[in-house]
């Protein structure tokens, strides 16, 4: 394999930095009283909307690849997917530590309960096997395809994170519906490029 | 409890932080700094700091640590002035709480509209310290400044077939820029509306609040005057109001409005009934770093379980 200095000594530290910056931000608004008047909610939803962020960035990865024939972002893909993961770990974690303060059989009771939080477990449950193949080794122990069809779980996390989101709400909200949107334009982009390819020549 | 005539003390001469209590009390709970910055917010009112000791504290005020002054005040909901918390806080200025109308109408003895200064004569003002439960599911403990409603309803003489009292908002987009039509051309409907059966409304702990920490206002808090119902969810509270009527049936309020699956009418705090979406078992004190235990009826059963005895609070909530 071709040794990539530049990829690996500068690129990719760089967007290792900025994709930490914002919890790097968070933690130093949490400890320095920079947050609102309820800081345990407010680091539980901050962490949640760039768990969204990233996943949508991962999942937007490819449209801008097709469409453009370039995209800087297909070497950060992984590495943005792990952050996605990072952020829900925060997220969770923040509703078990201090939601529930460690009753997990409280936290799991909860789950099935309540669609909102079903959604948000959906959107989390299906990140878990991404996270954990997400190794070299992974890959090749999976093959190529097995794990590329492994890792389109991401859609049912976007999915299931936009609407988890959108239900948080108690009147509907700008935010929600952007992401929404935003959400189906990225899951629309695989469904039309797959009947487009299946039903004719022309595939893009 | 500290017991004002209206006309002893008038809202400009009481400092603005009168805080009641010490703040090492709150910085001692608090363990982020975060959460200590919420708490030792009263720093900044400190030096004119005024500790009411537990002795001033009547028979239904809870002692449990009051929220600080600027989160009482920088953390609502309100959403006439926006739906984010610190909306209501940027934007209330723009509210005229004086002069300021009362319509009272309906099944009454004489209904007609009040100049709201006359409509508070001959009241005592006192100070009440309440939970506050949010639907949402975060919590404040409120020292309340106003007299409680069973006086006004007593004032307001309502006819016998009275069953309800409900209460409505101020509708004005100039000094409630949240009314106007949002981005998504979505707003609640207004005049925001809510209601009390008449047992409810002639209960103890119900108050009419004209404002928190031992004066008037601010405006975010439903200047000029506004319901505290502390045994319900915080929604109850209608703000701003500019008038009240006694009515038979029981009124459609603006979160059963919105959305009946999620709202109803009783909204009474109860940890064993869960909103569709999320659980009411739990809730955030503002300040505190764990969520605690919601109480039923937020804490206050003994003097309103009463009122719904027999009912079943799953169909009724
Ligand atoms: C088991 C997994 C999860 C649980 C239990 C959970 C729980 C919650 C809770 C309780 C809230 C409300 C926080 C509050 O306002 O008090 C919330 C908000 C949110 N969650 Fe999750 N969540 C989970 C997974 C996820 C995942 C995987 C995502 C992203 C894909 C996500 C994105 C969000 C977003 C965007 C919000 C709203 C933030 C806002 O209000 O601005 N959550 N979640």
């Amino acid at each position: 394999m071709r040794r990539e200095p530049f990829l690996k000594w500068v690129a990719k530290p760089v967007v290792f930095l900025l994709c930490l910056f914002p919890a790097a931000r968070l933690a130093y608004d949490f400890f320095t009283g920079g947050l609102s008047f309820n800081p345990i909610d407010d680091v539980t939803d901050i962490s949640g909307r760039w768990t969204l962020r990233f996943l949508l960035i991962t999942l937007a990865v490819t449209p801008v690849r097709r469409l453009t024939g370039f995209s800087p972002l297909t070497r950060f893909r992984r590495m943005i997917g792990l952050f996605a993961f990072f952020y829900a770990m925060i997220h969770l974690a923040m509703h078990v530590i201090f939601g529930f303060v460690f009753d997990i059989g409280a936290v799991l009771r909860d789950i099935p309960q309540r669609p909102f939080i079903t959604a948000g477990f959906l959107a989390w449950i299906a990140m878990l096997p991404l996270a954990l193949t997400s190794t070299r080794g992974w890959i090749a122990r999976l093959g190529g395809r097995r794990w590329q069809r492994l890792h389109r779980l991401v859609y049912v996390s976007a999915a299931a994170g936009v609407i988890h989101y959108f239900w948080n709400y108690k009147v509907t909200e700008p935010g929600p519906v952007l992401y929404i949107g935003l959400a189906a334009l990225l899951l629309g982009f695989r469904l039309v490029t797959r009947m487009r390819s299946r039903s004719g020549p022309s595939a893009v | 409890m500290l017991i004002r005539k209206p006309d002893d003390v008038r809202p400009s001469e009481i400092t603005p932080e009168t805080l009641y209590r010490n703040r090492r009390d709150f910085l001692k709970a608090a363990g982020f700094a975060s959460v200590a910055s919420v708490a030792g917010l009263g720093v900044s009112g400190c030096a004119e700091a005024e500790v009411r000791a537990a002795s001033q504290l009547g028979p239904y005020d809870t002692d449990e640590e009051q929220t600080p002054y600027e989160a009482v005040t920088g953390y609502n909901n309100f959403y006439e002035f926006g739906t984010a918390k610190d909306e209501p806080a940027r934007y209330a200025h723009t509210l005229q709480p004086r002069p300021w109308t009362v319509q009272v109408d309906g099944l009454v003895r004489d209904p007609k509209t009040w100049d709201l200064d006359d409509l508070l004569a001959g009241f005592t003002m006192e100070d009440r310290v309440y939970r506050m439960r949010c639907v949402e599911g975060w919590s404040m403990v409120i020292p309340w400044y106003g007299f409680p409603m069973a006086g006004l309803i007593n004032k307001l003489e309502p006819l016998p077939s009275a069953r309800y009292v409900r209460m409505e908002t101020l509708v004005d987009e100039e000094q409630m820029p949240g009314q106007r039509r949002g981005f998504f051309g979505y707003t609640l409907d207004w005049p925001y509306v809510e209601g009390l059966r008449m047992d409810e409304a002639r209960n103890p702990l119900t108050f009419m609040a004209l404002g928190v920490y031992g004066r008037e206002g601010p405006n975010q808090n439903g200047a000029p005057i506004r319901l505290v119902v502390p045994w319900k969810y915080g929604f109850k509270g209608v703000k701003s109001i500019v008038r009240i009527s006694f009515v038979e049936d029981e009124p459609l309020n603006t979160w059963q409005q919105e959305n009946s699956r999620e709202y109803r009418f009783f909204a009474n705090v109860n940890p064993n009934v869960d909103h569709p979406r999320w659980s009411q078992a739990r809730e955030q004190r503002i300040g505190e770093l764990f969520k605690r235990e919601t109480l039923m009826f937020n804490g206050y059963a003994d003097q309103v379980a009463h009122m719904y005895e027999g009912m079943d609070l799953r169909q009724f909530f």
